[in-house]
């Protein structure tokens, strides 16, 4: 009798909890977003609903969810039910595509500059006055350097740092694949602490004072240089870099389900509007709109960047050389 | 009363402090306790002053502040209705397999007593990882349960479930032990003397080991409402949704907002520390009477 | 023959022992027969890399090396710390006791963060430790105080009651035997406390193995250094590679169960021993 009884409370309750998100489900959207972009979405999301607001009289609340890109993926593809991610890397969407089958895998056509609304590249946060000197990537490979950043098998930015390393060594002037490799072996060999994503890491490098320099993503970098004092650290911005492009996608396969697809994709493309495109440019992302773009050309230092496709042939190319198990990385994290 | 209470602590150790036999040299004794107590500061009371010191660190107004922000408050609530679901069934569980252990003999009874213990050698990850595997769309019901629209994991079905399987031993070995050893003559009274199963339950059994399972209920919420690495795994982190409190620290410690972290850490402390006091008065309670007998005989006054 | 007896006396065992296996089985059995399961689609040799691999190896000589090494510690000053409150009266001692059992209470994570805030480079007692070379957050070591810290009830609790219980008859006849406390010690009481030595040192043990929230905070989570197995499984999971997340799970089942019947086979030895005094 007691078994019945429990089945019962547990049918209910998963009723009950499957019924609310049902009956809410025109208003809410879920936005699934990797670590960095916290504060970027509280301020985009207050904007969307207002216009959402404006435009079609509903009010749209948006919920957030944030963490390591690789792990925002994972939820989604065991059934978070998101209604639109915007990761850290094109690799995390394509494997909601390939191994949840919940988009399409041409999803990246579907909106302008790859899907990726905004971009950003790897810089370095240092202590203030610059103590180990550092000024481009050589320097963090020299003995002695203590350098932070998070585990490439599991954050977004950290494989982004990984391959803006790789791509540095692999463009200088003597530059191949086995000095690439051994540079940035030896660039891991430097590094005390991995944490799971890219906000431990700045916490690491920040709060608990360990290392001299902390690779970042750059609105990571600015942001943390403006929340935590500007008279604490320095950014440095080296020769060369990566140029990261975080893509959006809608989730099709929940947003049909749940007949959200219309605000989620006005969602998305708001992202490319003057409005979006500044509030992206406020939390300092590079805005993809020329326009806006020269707005914001002078907060960020100029360098020259690289992409992923035209130095390691895409994500999924890069992803299988170098993270996969038994890739490069982890070849050289063996080598400790 | 706090005289009472103090009695059988101190005469119990003084019976080993006066006998010749049982007592170390002054020097010895010194020395014990003081290793004893520089490693209880360093271990339990250092951490236990951090959390509330880093959560003071701003004042009381951010203290506050970051207790009744929204996703704080939700945090909050998430928290107590996950423990309200787990630890409720998991007593109900506890006493069950206590009656049927101690009060009965059967084959195997040692195999279940020990697969009892599973859930609480099992780490936290793989606690979370089994029920992905379930119930995640990749696993074995997750299609089925998405077709028809039923959400367990990433809503509060999983999170009550990772509860469950964590704080699962909890009630049960407080009870096991003590239903064991208090025989079952009274029970077999009850029933020759006409009682039904139920009433002997409950006027016999149940006053008797009342203060063991309240215990073992404190502990199983204490660690129902703490719970980080299971809940981790199946939570989805959606803020103001699925976040209970451990995981809403975590979440405040990676936005930079340390104070308003510690600041429901603190909360999470105080639980615990209530959890303890409870506990402490629990212990003294089932303990008195016997300590009285034994004292009184025990030590010559 | 009792036992016949009372099956027929006392109501209810159908009722109780059916609820338990289900509810056993709903909660715990399927849940882990699917871990077990999952792991099963490997072939036997792809299970073996998998389980084998020299990170995954390593990350198990840190989740064991060091958590047997805070059991052991646990062992040593859980001994004196039950000792202690057993034996003399000093101020304070109620809240010391009572206090035993804030690791079980307090959230892994409050102590994860807590611990770190303490121990980090510029932390209250990291600041003057780090210039004496000691590194403590961030390092194997930081992993160990995170670790003894989750441990330190178990040992302190199983041994507390058994030295309660000790009749003074056996000392006070060493001693007029001409014994000498510390040979007393060795010889009569050590052997007493044994096996609830050996069980609270395997209960601390088994809990620092599979402990997850407290270290990910305070280790360094570098690979081949501080890397712990259960964050590995994690890694694999994030890595959308479930079936190897599996397999090191099943690895650290199959060490949990045994060390789970290791400890209730000392508990059985506990309880016999303690009759027998």
């Amino acid at each position: 009798m007691k078994i019945i009884h429990l089945t019962r409370t547990l049918l209910v309750l998963a009723l009950t909890v499957g019924a609310s998100s049902a009956t809410l489900a025109q208003a809410t959207l879920l936005n699934v977003s990797y670590d960095p972009t916290r504060e970027l979405y509280q301020d985009f999301n207050a904007a969307f609903a207002k216009y959402w607001k404006d435009q079609s009289g509903e009010t749209v609340t948006i919920q957030q969810s944030h963490g390591g890109s690789g792990k925002q993926a994972r939820s989604v593809i065991d059934g978070l039910e998101a209604d639109v991610v915007t990761l850290a890397l094109a690799y995390d969407i394509d494997a909601i595509a390939e191994k949840g089958k919940l988009i399409p895998q041409d999803w990246q056509k579907r909106l302008p500059n790859n899907s990726s609304p905004y971009t950003s590249t790897i810089v370095f946060l240092v202590r203030k006055g610059n103590p180990k000197g550092i000024k481009d990537w050589d320097d963090l490979v020299k003995p002695g350097v203590s350098v932070v950043t998070p585990n490439p098998k599991t954050s977004g930015g950290a494989r982004w740092n990984y391959l803006a390393a790789w791509g540095y060594a692999l463009k200088k002037p003597d530059g191949d694949e086995a000095k690439a490799r051994e540079f940035v072996g030896r660039l891991y060999k430097n590094v005390p602490v991995l944490d799971s994503g890219a906000r431990g890491s700045t916490t690491t490098f920040v709060e608990r004072g360990i290392g001299d320099v902390l690779i970042a993503w750059e609105n990571e970098a600015y942001l943390a240089r403006k929340e935590l004092g500007p008279d604490q650290f320095e950014i440095v911005t080296p020769s060369l870099s990566i140029l990261a492009e975080p893509p959006v996608t809608v989730v099709d396969r929940v947003v049909d389900k749940k007949g959200a697809r219309k605000v989620a994709e006005a969602y998305l493309e708001y992202l490319y509007s003057p409005e979006g495109q500044n509030i992206a440019g406020k939390n300092f992302y590079r805005p993809r709109d020329p326009q806006i773009a020269a707005q914001y050309a002078g907060r960020f230092a100029k360098v020259t960047l690289f992409t992923i496709d035209e130095v390691f042939g895409g994500w999924q190319k890069a992803q299988k050389t170098h993270f996969d198990d038994g890739g490069v990385y982890d070849q050289i994290a063996v080598q400790h | 009363m706090g005289a009472a209470v103090a009695t059988p602590w101190t005469a119990r150790a003084r019976r080993f402090e006066e006998n010749v036999a049982t007592r170390e040299p002054a020097w010895v004794k010194g020395v014990l306790i003081t290793i004893a107590l520089a490693f209880f500061g360093l271990f339990l009371l250092l951490p236990l002053m951090t959390v509330f010191a880093e959560a003071f660190r701003k004042g009381w107004q951010v203290y506050f502040a970051a207790l009744v922000e929204p996703d704080a408050l939700s945090a909050i609530a998430l928290t107590l209705l996950v423990a309200a679901i787990a630890v409720p069934l998991n007593l109900v569980f506890g006493v069950a397999a206590a009656w049927a252990i101690a009060k009965f003999d059967f084959r195997g009874k040692q195999l279940l007593t020990t697969l009892i213990d599973l859930p609480f050698s099992v780490s936290p990850v793989i606690a979370g990882l089994m029920f992905v595997l379930l119930f995640g769309m990749q696993g074995w019901f997750g299609p089925w349960l998405m077709a028809h629209d039923v959400k367990i994991i990433f809503a509060v079905p999983g999170l009550v479930l990772a509860t469950i399987f964590v704080t699962f031993p909890f009630v049960a070995r407080e009870l096991i032990p003590l239903m064991e050893a208090q025989g079952r003559e009274e029970e077999e009274a009850a029933i020759v003397l006409g009682a039904s199963g139920w009433q002997t339950f409950w006027r016999v059994t149940l006053p008797n080991v009342k203060w063991g399972l309240l215990y073992g209920v404190i502990l199983c919420n204490a660690r129902a409402m703490g719970e980080f690495g299971a809940v981790s795994v199946v939570s989805g982190h959606i803020r103001g949704r699925t976040n209970t409190l451990p995981l809403q620290v975590e979440i405040l410690y990676n936005e930079y907002n340390f104070a308003a972290a510690f600041a429901v850490a603190s909360l999470l402390a105080l639980l615990a520390l209530l959890t303890l006091v409870i506990k402490s008065l629990v212990e003294w309670r089932g303990r008195q009477p016997l300590n009285a007998g034994e004292e009184s005989q025990g030590v010559p006054a | 023959m009792s036992a016949g007896q009372s099956r027929r006396v006392l109501p209810g065992f159908p009722l109780a022992l059916g609820y338990t296996l289900v509810y056993l089985a709903l909660i715990v059995l399927i849940p882990l027969g699917a871990v077990f399961l999952k792991s099963a689609t490997l072939s036997w040799e792809q299970f073996w890399t998998v389980i084998s691999a020299p990170r995954v190896l390593a990350s198990y000589r840190v989740s064991f090396g060091v958590s047997l090494l805070a059991a052991a510690i646990n062992a040593v000053f859980g001994l004196i710390f039950a000792w202690v409150l057993v034996r003399y009266s000093f101020p304070g001692k109620r809240i010391v006791d009572a206090l035993v059992d804030l690791p079980f209470a307090l959230p892994t994570a409050v102590a994860g963060i807590a611990l770190t805030a303490i121990y980090a480079g510029n932390g209250w007692l990291g600041q003057w430790l780090e210039p004496l070379g000691l590194k403590v957050a961030f390092t194997p070591l930081g992993i160990l105080v995170a670790l003894t810290f989750i441990g330190l009830p178990f040992v302190v609790r199983t041994v507390q009651p058994v030295l309660e219980d000790l009749d003074t008859e056996l000392e006070e006849a060493a001693a007029s035997l001409g014994a000498d406390r510390w040979q007393t010690f060795q010889r009569v009481l050590l052997p007493v406390l044994l096996p609830a030595l050996l069980t609270g040192f395997a209960l601390a043990f088994a809990r620092a193995v599979g402990e997850y929230g407290s270290v990910i905070f305070i280790a360094g989570n570098v690979p081949m250094v501080s890397e712990i197995t259960p964050l590995l499984i994690i890694t694999k999971l994030e890595q959308y590679d479930y079936v190897g997340a599996t397999a090191i799970a099943v690895v650290m089942l199959v060490v949990s169960f045994v060390l789970l019947f290791l400890i209730n086979g000392l508990q059985l030895w506990a309880n016999r021993s303690r009759a027998r005094t």
